[in-house]
């Protein structure tokens, strides 16, 4: 999120999910929207019923690339310079919004002159776009407005996740798309509540509402509502706590609801900095990778077994009601937290979640202070919503933006960390499927998902099993500069030729034995699960 | 026989849909969608149909765990709490508060989110308090 609070000062999905409906134009770049978003993809159906133009950019060929209007496999880890194309044609045939961005933005000059260099030609060796195709996206984004731009990890995930978040809002704002209905940046969430946790503060620079904890003003504000001192210099990210685990800096962790063992870069560096631990303590629904070695496990309560509110993509801050007690000896997420901190000396008690949320609205002024229980109802509230009679905003940045000025970034495009090579020829690309969810603890215990897909699988285009000789089924070693794994082979036009596939929700199949704890974008700290290179082999019993 | 239906939103991915758990005695049966809800109007994919399977799952955990000797043994909550509390404590007291992190979660509520920053940062007394929407 760091590249949308780089450009526009807020760092969420601009606009809402029932905008989409009645965008002009849709470009979906880096998200299987029908497989991880599926009724966020039902608004892009709907918007294309409507009338509204639809673009897919993305390096496999997914289920919406056949609804597209035009669909173009961009090489993996080449969004700069595909961006970079659209806007260079898009001066070069004055379809930009002139006075919006004389008005709204700034650094306009720096971009005009860094796109110069962006000719269709260059941008085809870099992507893999032929020409005649780039021209067509382009067309259709700008003449086409408003013109609604969704993104997911296939945009973050990379060493320049940072970098092609900024193009995206460079590419919207040339448009004037930003602060308009039906328009915008729209980054899709993958988890339910990521908005939320971000909003609260689970970040290592920032209390709740992105308040820095650097600014003393605001350390002094929570300082006096908690009754101890804030820590004033950031903490260590994820990526971050990893390396210190290694080097004996960080000695106890506290892992709420988390799966890192699966979901982080580089299984190896990370089982190896897990036992460097002193203590660790994992709080789940299950006995998840991670949990297995814990010192201690705490048995949590689930989503149906408590009150509370989370906060979507775009901003909806919604209630969490209790359907049925929770089960056997388990207790709700908060109350653990509740008891731990009174066992350590400070006293947390909390009559139930509401008295937590009118703190939190209390000491969060911009985002979430006209928010109670009461009025969230069954819609929830969408912030900003700053005092009791705001109806909270459907859509950001209307007449200005959060920062003030809109910033264009003029940017280079940069090979990802890993490009293939003689030794390991492939290109390996990470996501999800329809039936699954992150690391597969939820929804691979569930009966009626677990049937859709029981195991992991490595797509693989039919002009490459047919150089190596394999056929559905049959199994595929991959291995990195990381380390190896197995899986069966899906062969499939799905992906190009020279890319392999693997979904990440399988413990018996982990990605993330092969990608790179040691490549990741070096403001936002997210490593590159979207691109490594591996070799390939049959494998062959002897 | 009681039966209720009890709104919630969907714990799958970002969209966050409005569901409502149909409760028959006690026992969650099935998830429906909810027809007014704004984001998902009446609509839900596969796996929101089917949130009610994880909490049901025989797979669940049931008790608080501690691992003596390299095997888990059941524990009560005052046993498991009090010997986290300690054990957070000696590496605080041995090592300072910055050789503790938390990461917390996309899957929990917003509630609860805060107070495990809170945790970190007025209890613990660090700012390494982390989750994995990077990942």
């Amino acid at each position: 999120m760091a590249g949308l609070a780089a450009a526009f000062g807020s760092g969420a999905m601009t606009n809402s999910i029932a905008e989409i409906e009645d965008a002009g134009c849709i470009l979906i770049i880096g998200s299987n929207t029908t497989s991880c978003h599926p009724l966020i993809a039902r608004r892009v159906l709907r918007a294309k019923e409507k009338g509204a133009k639809l673009i897919v950019a993305d390096p496999r060929n997914i289920q919406l690339s056949r609804f597209a209007d035009v669909s173009v496999n961009h090489r993996l880890g080449s969004d700069v310079a595909l961006l970079n194309g659209m806007m260079h044609l898009i001066l070069q045939n004055d379809w930009h919004a002139k006075q919006y961005i004389a008005e709204r933005t700034e650094g306009f000059e720096a971009l005009e002159e860094t796109l110069k260099a962006y000719t269709p030609e260059k941008v085809q060796a870099i992507t893999g776009v032929d020409v005649h195709d780039l021209g067509k996206i382009t067309q259709l984004y700008a003449t086409h407005p408003p013109a609604s731009l969704l993104y997911a990890m296939g945009i973050t995930q990379h060493t320049t996740g940072v970098d092609n978040v900024k193009s995206c809002c460079n590419l919207a704002m040339l448009c004037g798309n930003v602060g308009v209905y039906g328009g915008g940046v729209n980054p899709l969430r993958g988890q339910n509540n990521v908005q939320g946790a971000c909003d609260m503060g689970g970040l290592p620079n920032v209390l709740t509402g992105y308040q820095p904890v650097t600014d003393a003003g605001v350390r002094e504000k929570f300082a006096q509502a908690w009754g101890r001192d804030i820590p004033e210099k950031p903490g260590l990210t994820i990526t971050d706590m990893v390396p210190a685990m290694l080097e004996g800096k960080l000695k106890g962790l506290y892992v709420i609801g988390e799966n890192p063992k699966l979901s982080d870069p580089d299984w190896n560096h990370l089982n190896h900095a897990l036992k460097q631990l002193d203590f660790l303590v994992v709080q789940d629904l299950f006995l998840s990778e991670t949990a297995q070695v814990a010192d201690v496990v705490f048995s949590a309560a689930s989503v149906a077994e408590k009150e509370g509110t989370v906060t979507n993509t775009e901003r909806r801050c919604m209630r969490l009601h209790k359907a049925v007690d929770p089960i056997h000896n388990t207790l709700p997420d908060w109350e653990i937290i509740s008891r731990l901190s009174t066992a350590m000396a400070y006293d947390m008690s909390y009559e139930n979640p509401e008295a937590i949320f009118n703190e939190i609205a209390s000491l969060t002024p911009n985002s979430y202070a006209g928010m109670t229980y009461e009025r969230m109802g069954l819609d929830g509230l969408q912030w900003p919503c700053p005092d009791p009679h705001h109806p909270g905003t459907p859509y950001l940045h209307k007449d200005k933006f959060a920062r003030g000025k809109g910033r264009f970034h003029a940017l280079e495009y940069q090979d990802p960390a890993e490009m293939p090579d003689e030794e390991y020829p492939y290109f390996l690309t990470t996501g999800r499927m329809f039936a699954h969810f992150h690391t597969g603890t939820m929804t691979r215990v569930s009966p009626h998902l677990d049937v859709e897909q029981k195991t992991g699988y490595a797509e693989i285009n039919p002009t490459d099993a047919g150089k190596l000789t394999v056929n559905e089924g049959d199994i595929l070693v991959l291995s990195s500069r990381r380390g190896r794994m197995e899986a069966p082979a899906h062969v499939t036009e799905s992906v190009e030729p020279g890319t392999i596939f693997l979904p990440i929700h399988f413990g018996e199949n982990p990605t993330n034995v092969l990608t790179d704890a040691e490549a990741f974008d070096p403001l936002a700290k997210i490593p590159e699960f979207k691109v490594s290179a591996v070799k390939i082999e049959k494998l062959t019993i002897e | 026989m009681e039966c209720k239906l009890v709104p919630s939103i969907c714990s799958y991915c970002g969209t966050g849909c409005g569901l409502l758990f149909e409760v028959i005695d006690d026992q969650i049966v099935n998830t429906l969608p909810m027809k007014t809800h704004p984001v998902n109007e009446g609509k839900l994919c596969i796996k929101g149909w089917n949130l009610h399977e994880h909490v049901n799952s025989f797979l669940r955990l049931k008790q608080p765990l501690i691992k003596t000797f390299g095997r888990f043994i059941k524990a009560d909550w005052n046993e498991a709490i009090g010997l986290a509390a300690d054990r957070f404590r000696n590496i605080i007291d041995q090592y300072g508060p910055d050789s503790v992190g938390v990461l917390v979660s996309a899957k929990i509520t917003n509630e609860e989110n805060y107070l495990a920053q809170k945790f970190a940062r007025a209890v613990i007394g660090t700012n390494n308090v982390d989750h994995c929407a990077r990942l």
